[in-house]
């Protein structure tokens, strides 16, 4: 199994979604962070005095993956969150151990 | 002893103006918490900035201009401070008990440009959230200096209309503006929104329509109380007069009246909100209000208070109708506006008839058309020049990232600092 994480635009999440649940993905998990790769900040003025803000509003999606869906799903966050422009996002691959459902207790693939 | 009987009667008619208007300046307040609590939180600084703004331009513009279209007085309030003591003795003596206001017309300026400011911030919040702030400001200065001025000199003026016919001959009637200032200001709103297209991601190709949730539903709740309570300015004021018996009860009633529409509106709206989607809707609720406080604003005056809950929930039912209408016509209004001020506008001016026998239906109608076709054509040409000089939308990419960083560089609620 494989932890699937993806940082990408705000205004993709829905393109996103849409396209994981064509590739068959049940759940998801969403928040909202803050960062920046190698596009630039912007730069506020409050009350004449000017300051830099690196961090720009990014949306974090993490997905459980089975081994075997993890190429459609790549393709598919790669497709939909695309814009582009630069700030698209990154999306990162990690071995998932173990995953769980707590309802029923199902463990590994079942649970995912 | 009689001439100190007249200079308190100018003095309570005076302070009266002065008080009201005081009230429906702080509308304002309730506009701009009504408007930043239904807008995104990345929009929130930039429509607080066109309220603001819009206020002192509508001041000002009024100042300049306005004032001196509407009610022939002096361009940049000539001549506004002159008091004459005798003058006041003598008219206050002819008429000052006999129905007829007497007052400083300084306060008579500052309670009418308080309401030219309420009919421009109508707009501001149809056109929220892709508009540029800038064209916005420069039509500001247009509406307030020029075509609200016009049609207000054409009704509560008492002039013709380009010398062909005088409205009040025909049995127009609005007490206190749902014509004049909601209707003109929901206008001026319908013709900027037609032009200005609707929010990126408001409806999709095949007809749906996607919410896009206010960011601060208790300052928008806030903001409507505060434009309940500035209403009984509003209308109140607009009796004229206080400085009597039959005056003093008549400012009573509207204040009982207003009221109890603003009241009925509201669980109309409540309850065909209920009806129609499952649940309790704060924001119909809110409108559901502000709707019924412009049905009655057309005459609050004469109906009992039971007319005026029941035209107050006339308004609420059918705010909510408008609003889903307008959603189906893909009339993007992020706030109501359109259908709390232009939709249940019109139907004030339509209810003035059951209860005021000195108006007609074809007066309300032919003031309602003159007032609606004015405003909406003058403003679609400057809306549509603007949008030719320099636009009137900004760029996609903007509207994506917030007008707050685009217009104003400045967020309202900043977060992650490192400080």
């Amino acid at each position: 199994m494989k932890l699937v994480t993806a940082v990408i635009k705000p205004f993709k999440l829905d393109a996103v979604r849409d396209a994981l649940a064509e590739a068959g993905v049940s759940g998801i998990t969403v928040s909202e962070v803050k960062g920046f790769g190698r596009q630039k900040g912007h730069t506020e003025l409050y009350r004449g005095a000017e300051y830099v803000v690196d961090f720009l509003p990014k949306t974090m999606l993490q997905i459980a993956v089975d081994d075997s869906q993890v190429d459609a799903v790549l393709e598919a966050i790669g497709t939909a969150a695309q814009s582009g422009k630069i700030g698209d996002g990154k999306i990162f691959v990690a071995n998932l151990e173990q995953a769980i459902r707590i309802r029923t207790g199902e463990t590994g693939a079942e649970a995912i | 002893m009689e001439n100190q009987i007249f200079q308190l009667q100018y003095a309570i008619d005076t302070f009266y103006f002065l008080v009201c208007g005081a009230l429906v300046m702080w509308m304002a307040a309730g506009f701009a918490m009504l408007e930043a609590g239904l807008v995104r939180s990345k929009n929130t600084t930039e429509i607080l900035t066109k309220n603001v703004a819009l206020f002192a331009i509508a001041c000002t513009m009024y100042l300049v201009s306005g004032y001196a279209i509407m009610y022939d007085g002096g361009w940049l309030l000539n001549g506004i401070e002159a008091f004459s003591m005798d003058e006041v003795l003598a008219a206050s003596a002819e008429n000052g008990f006999e129905g007829d206001s007497v007052y400083s017309g300084a306060s008579d300026f500052f309670f009418q440009v308080v309401f030219v400011a309420t009919a421009m911030s109508i707009v501001s919040g149809a056109v929220a959230e892709r508009m540029k702030l800038w064209s916005f400001l420069v039509f500001a200065v247009v509406l307030t200096g020029f075509i609200y001025p016009m049609e207000g000199a054409w009704t509560w003026g008492g002039a013709e209309v380009f010398g062909l016919y005088n409205l009040g001959d025909l049995g127009f009637s609005d007490f206190a503006g749902s014509g004049i200032v909601h209707m003109a200001g929901a206008a001026a709103a319908l013709a900027g929104v037609l032009l200005l297209g609707a929010r990126k991601g408001k409806y999709g190709p095949n007809g749906e329509i996607y919410a896009i949730p206010g960011a601060n539903l208790p300052l928008a709740t806030l903001g409507t109380f505060i434009l309940w309570m500035g209403w009984f300015g509003f209308n109140g004021g607009s009796v004229l007069k206080l400085g009597d018996a039959a005056n003093a009860h008549s400012v009573a009633m509207v204040f009982l009246n207003t009221n109890a529409a603003a009241a009925g509106g509201a669980v109309a709206a409540l309850i065909t909100g209920r009806i129609l989607f499952g649940k309790a809707d704060l924001t119909m609720l809110l409108n559901g209000a502000l709707a019924g406080l412009v049905a009655i604003t057309a005459e609050p005056s004469t109906p009992t208070a039971l007319q005026a809950t029941l035209f107050g929930a006339l308004g609420g039912i059918l705010v909510v109708f408008s609003i889903i209408t307008l959603d189906k016509l893909k009339i993007d209004d992020p706030v109501g506006a359109i259908s709390v001020h232009g939709v249940v506008g019109l139907l004030g001016l339509l209810l003035v008839p059951v209860t005021n026998d000195g108006s007609s239906f074809s007066g309300q109608l032919i003031g309602a058309a003159t007032i609606f076709g004015w405003v909406f054509a003058t403003s679609f040409a400057v809306w549509f020049a603007l949008k030719l000089i320099t636009g009137i939308r900004v760029t996609e990419e903007e509207e994506q990232q917030g007008v707050d960083l685009a217009e104003c560089g400045m967020e309202a609620y900043p977060e992650f600092m490192s400080k």
